[in-house]
Parts: C-alpha cells; sequence; structure tokens
C-alpha cells in the first residue's frame, strides 16, 4: 500500500501503445512463472522508438525511474496484460498520464502492478525524464523535488483500494467477496 | 428511456430490466475465448487463485484457440501451445482447437464464428483486444486480460461499466471497389485513435444492412482502434442465415429502441466514401489511396483476422487475376475453413491460388495470426528490417509486424492486391474498372 511515491520520472507521449511497452517477441513469457515476471520486466518499454533514452538498462532488469509519465491514450492496442506487468516487474509504481486506453487501465487496477493516474495537465511537455517526483496519492497531487510549481491529479476512485490491496483477487478476498483459500 | 443493443444485452446478462451507461454491473459470459498467448497466464492465475482442484465455470462455456504461434520453433511458445493442451485436457473442454490435430480451425476471430460460437445477444468475453470483432453479429464482445479472464474462468461473471455508445449511421450504396476496411479506416480517420475510449460503437444504416457477415466483422474488428468497448451491428436475416447453418443453440434478438440515448450519431453517404489507407505509425493517419501514389512499398500482406478471410481473398484474387506482383507478397488465410477456400473458390473459372501463383506471389502460409503482430523472429512474413509493407491488418504501430525499423500501410484487401501489383500505394480504381 501506497500513499506516497517519490522517485524519478520517465517521459513519453501520446498513443504508447502495448507494443512499444512490451514487443510481441517477449509475449511467450508466462508472467505467473517467477522468473519470466522478472525477465518481463527486464523488457519494459523497450520497444519505444530509439530516440528515447533505455528504460531499464542494459544487462539489469529493473529501472531507475519509479513514475512514468504520459500523455494521451497511454497503453492503447492489444489486450495484453504483459503491459502493466512489464512495468510493474520493472518496478514502476505508478504512470501519470492524460489519458488511457481502456484495457490497460482495467489490467493495471485488476493485476494491482501500478496506480494508473489521470493529470488534466500535459505534463509529457512540463516534466524531463530524469525529475524527482512525489506523487501523492491521498492528497491527489504531483509535485517535482526542488520545484514550487505543484499539479492536481485525479482521483483514482474504487480503483486506489483495489491496487492497495494487491489486485482483483486479494481485493475480493480482502473485502469478504471471495474466501481466502 | 429506450436502450441501445449494447445496454440492452447487458441487461439480460446482468439479470436486470434495463441498465444505463456508467452504471456497473455483474454480468455473467456466455463464452470466454482465450489463446496460446494470453492462455498460460490467464490459466496461471486461474490456478493460483482458486487452487490446483478448481474446475472451470462451464467448460461448454469456454473455448480456447491457440493461433499465434503456430509458424515458431520457438520453445517458449511451444511451451505455451503445450499448457493449452494439458489445461484443455485436465478440464476436459470440448472447444480445444489443437494445432497440429485435424481439430486445429486458426485465427480466433475467425474460428468464433466459422465454429458457431458467435449467436446475437450473448455475452462474450475474451483475452484478445480484437474480441471487439464478434459484435458484428449482434453480440456484446469485448477484450480482457487474464487476470480479469481468470475470474471469469472461475466465476463465470464479470464486473463491468456499462458503455455509452455513439452511433454510425451509414446510407446509400457503396461504390464497387470500396470496401469494410475502408469504411471503417475512415471512421477510425475521423474519431482519432481514442475518440470512443470506453464507449460502445453501434454501426447501422442501408449500408451496414447491406454488407455481408465478413464485412461486418471487418469493421467490428476495428472499433478497439478508436478505443472503443465494443463495436456491435444488430442482429437481422443476413445475421441468421450465417449462425443458424452453425448452431442450434437458442439466441435472442435486440435492437435498438427508437428513443435509445446515444452521446454522439455520425452520418455517413456511402457514395463519398473511396478506398483508404492508414499511414504509419497510427491507424487514424488516413488518407485517400489515390493520394499515396507516390509511397513505395517493399511487399504486401494478405491476412489476419481483419484481413485474411475467404472474401479477402476474393477480392484480392479479382484485382491480381491475369497481373503480376512486383513485390513479395505474403498470403496467410485466417483459418483452415479460409485455406481451403482457397481452393475451392475461384474468380472468373480460376481456382484462387492459381489466381495468386500465377501473379506470383508467395505460396498461402499455414493459417494463423503469422506476421500479423510480428512474434518470434522466424515467422512467417514478419518484417525484419526496415520493410515498408502494405497489410489487410488492423494495426500498424511502430514495431507491430517485426523490426522497429519497418513501415505498416494499412489498406483493405483490394487496395493491398493493387499496390502489390505496382509497388507503390495504389487506388484499385486504377487497376479494375469500378
Ligand atoms: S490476426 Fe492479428 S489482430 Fe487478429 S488475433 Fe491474430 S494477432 Fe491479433
Amino acid at each position: 500500500m501506497a500513499d506516497k511515491i517519490r522517485g524519478k520520472v520517465f517521459v513519453v507521449g501520446d498513443n504508447i501503445d502495448t507494443d512499444q511497452i512490451i514487443p510481441a517477441q517477449y509475449l511467450n513469457l508466462v508472467p505467473t512463472i517467477p522468473d519470466e515476471y522478472e525477465k518481463l520486466g527486464s523488457y519494459a518499454l523497450c520497444g519505444l522508438p530509439d530516440s528515447y533514452p533505455r528504460f531499464v538498462p542494459a544487462g539489469q532488469m529493473k529501472t531507475p525511474y519509479a513514475i512514468v509519465i504520459a500523455g494521451r491514450n497511454f497503453g492503447c492496442g492489444s489486450s495484453r496484460e504483459h503491459a502493466p506487468v512489464s512495468l510493474g516487474a520493472a518496478g514502476v509504481e505508478a504512470v501519470v498520464a492524460e489519458s488511457y486506453a481502456r484495457i490497460f487501465f482495467r489490467n493495471a487496477i485488476a493485476t494491482g502492478e501500478l496506480y494508473p493516474v489521470e493529470c488534466a495537465t500535459r505534463l509529457c511537455e512540463e516534466l524531463k525524464t530524469g525529475d524527482e517526483v512525489e506523487l501523492d496519492l491521498t492528497a491527489r497531487r504531483l509535485c517535482v523535488v526542488g520545484r514550487r510549481r505543484e499539479y492536481e491529479t485525479q482521483d483514482l476512485g474504487e480503483a486506489k483500494a483495489v491496487i492497495d490491496h494487491g489486485g482483483l483477487f486479494e481485493f475480493a478476498r480482502g473485502t469478504g467477496m471471495m474466501a481466502r483459500n | 428511456m429506450g436502450m441501445t443493443i449494447t445496454e440492452k444485452i447487458l441487461a439480460r446478462g446482468s439479470g436486470r430490466g434495463g441498465v444505463r451507461p456508467g452504471e456497473n454491473v455483474w454480468v455473467m459470459a456466455d463464452i470466454l475465448m482465450t489463446h496460446d498467448v494470453c492462455g498460460p497466464g490467464t490459466i496461471g492465475i486461474f490456478r493460483r487463485e482458486f487452487g490446483e482442484k478448481a474446475h472451470v465455470f462451464d467448460p461448454e462455456r469456454i473455448v480456447l484457440t491457440p493461433d499465434h504461434y503456430i509458424f515458431t520453433k520457438d520453445q517458449k511458445c511451444l511451451r505455451n501451445i503445450d499448457l493449452c493442451r494439458a489445461f484443455a485436457a485436465s478440464e476436459k473442454l470440448p472447444y480445444f482447437y489443437d494445432p497440429g490435430t485435424p481439430s486445429y480451425s486458426g485465427v480466433c476471430h475467425v474460428t468464433l464464428p466459422e465454429k458457431g460460437h458467435c449467436r446475437p445477444g450473448e455475452v462474450m468475453f475474451g483475452t484478445d483486444s480484437h474480441t471487439c470483432t464478434h459484435g458484428a453479429f449482434g453480440e456484446f464482445a469485448t477484450g480482457i486480460g487474464n487476470t480479469d479472464a481468470a475470474f471469469v474462468m472461475g466465476t463465470g461473471k464479470l464486473l463491468i461499466k456499462v458503455p455509452a455508445s455513439r452511433r454510425f449511421v451509414i446510407d446509400g450504396q457503396l461504390p464497387g471497389l470500396v470496401m469494410g476496411k475502408d469504411i471503417i479506416l475512415r471512421i477510425i480517420g475521423d474519431l482519432g485513435v481514442d475518440g470512443a475510449t470506453y464507449e460502445a460503437m453501434e454501426f447501422c444504416g442501408g449500408t451496414v444492412s447491406a454488407l455481408p457477415m465478413s464485412e461486418r466483422m471487418t469493421i467490428c474488428n476495428m472499433a478497439i482502434e478508436a478505443g472503443a468497448k465494443n463495436g456491435i451491428v444488430a442482429a437481422d436475416e443476413t445475421t441468421l442465415a450465417y449462425v443458424r447453418q452453425r448452431t442450434s443453440k437458442p439466441f435472442t434478438c435486440f435492437q435498438s429502441d427508437a428513443d435509445a440515448e446515444y452521446c454522439a450519431t455520425y452520418r455517413y453517404r456511402a457514395e463519398e466514401l473511396e478506398p483508404v489507407v492508414a499511414l504509419p505509425h497510427s491507424p487514424d493517419l488516413v488518407k485517400p489511396a489515390k493520394a499515396c501514389g507516390d509511397l513505395r512499398i517493399t511487399r504486401a500482406y494478405i491476412g489476419s483476422c481483419t484481413g485474411g478471410k475467404t472474401e479477402d481473398f476474393i477480392a484480392a484474387a479479382r484485382v491480381l487475376k491475369g497481373r503480376k506482383v512486383t513485390v513479395d507478397t505474403f498470403l496467410v488465410p485466417a483459418t483452415v475453413e479460409v485455406a481451403e477456400a482457397l481452393r475451392s473458390e475461384c474468380v472468373g473459372g480460376v481456382p484462387l491460388v492459381d489466381i495468386f501463383r500465377q501473379a506470383g506471389c508467395i505460396e498461402p502460409a499455414l493459417p494463423s495470426c503469422a506476421a500479423c503482430l510480428g512474434g518470434p523472429e522466424d515467422t512467417f512474413g514478419r518484417c525484419n528490417g526496415p520493410e515498408v509493407c502494405i497489410s489487410t491488418t488492423n494495426r500498424n504501430f511502430v514495431g507491430r509486424m517485426g523490426a522497429k525499423t519497418a513501415s505498416v500501410i494499412l489498406a483493405s484487401p483490394l487496395t493491398a492486391a493493387a499496390s502489390a501489383i505496382t509497388g507503390r500505394v495504389t487506388d484499385p480504381r486504377e487497376i479494375l474498372p469500378s
């Protein structure tokens, strides 16, 4: 359960599709097998054009960026749950985007892998990769460390509780909708 | 206040008298589809969450169609098909279309209708974003992730938000060489790739009613490319003629009420539509094909759930008959039934396979998804370098068909075939009289 996430941001633009988040040749990795889950993380965002810096440094399994900042329609394209899973496995705790594609948004919540936060401000034009920020999920704001400017983010509503629990199934058990096994 | 077809189906599926957009309702699944990409993960979550001894909610309602990893020798891909096979055996799934056996079929979204799994009025969930294809049969069909699918597998239901409906009314006579693909690309071009996010796209009007099922499928297939939750066409005589041949199960046809509420309505005149393409790297970068004649291509690809159906190959054959392609032309029938039709169907008395052979195309591949989503490097037709591929598939994101350096141009089978002849983007009306 997280209420404040502090770390470096990685900034991308509009319409980042699931092929860029996790290219199809890595979909043979099954997320429920632990070492394949780790591997998925190492490939997160490797489908981005080469003009971007590397999201996960060569030879490493985790990203130095805790938060991804994006424009509109983040996660469009395929229904592959490998997309939020690869970001979560790489160590991403939240994405802050102007808007999301429906299936990605839902998968992020159902897996509990990361908080898909919306922000009406076009943060992808305000922030730079490497900026250090603090995202406060309860107070619903994002601030850049060392700068005065604060950005309001939108309420995650009930989705926050699902992610806090660690995803759909844990939430269902935690709230008595499903028996514990 | 009246309801749209989508609302009526979700009301039925949730056992209520009515539902409104924005409401969250528990809906029973009539069909859950999964395949070799998302099946293993779904099965993994199902086992982890419900236990090793648990059983699926209803084996009759689960359809398992390996289709993506058919060409490859990649060990993990093959293992994933084995995981599906073992699960189908342990759960005694009657609808497992097993690769390498006589029950194999091919691409899920063409298999489901052919095998009688699409029925008006039903709710279908699938672990594939193009599950929206099946809205062509007057049902609610949408793509979900592994976790949601595992939940459905165990419980038979899912909590979903009722989408608002956006209506597309298309009337008039479609010009000769304009296809369903041109209609949907035009709509996506107008809406943008997130123009219908969370919504239902309802297609209606005289033009849509006159379309065969294959064309309605092409249109609904790409609803997700505008961000929609589902695409839908009301069931009519054409639908019933198709469905009744393939299933004896009962079903219910719904129509939208005259006073149903839409978040927006768009009207198109069919006479004004023309062959279009979507340029790299987004399905909404739509231009008339005739305006892109300077764009050279290095290969053509006819296949996938969008453009690899029997009717798509007939369209391509009309253009290719008696002509020669000048670029590598890949043909991938979606299913075994389509592959058989390549031999049995004729244009001008000549079987399709012979037309393709004489035109210089590469021999048709085994039915599967093949290079539509890139896949492992040994996948048939995959773009492994900076190719420019004109393709009847549905997505042209960076890297979608393989290498990041490749460019994909989306088009109808008529436009793809015409372009294969000239080696540049070509309006089919340049080749055939319309
Ligand atoms: S043909 Fe392409 S779009 Fe259709 S299911 Fe296969 S990979 Fe997906």
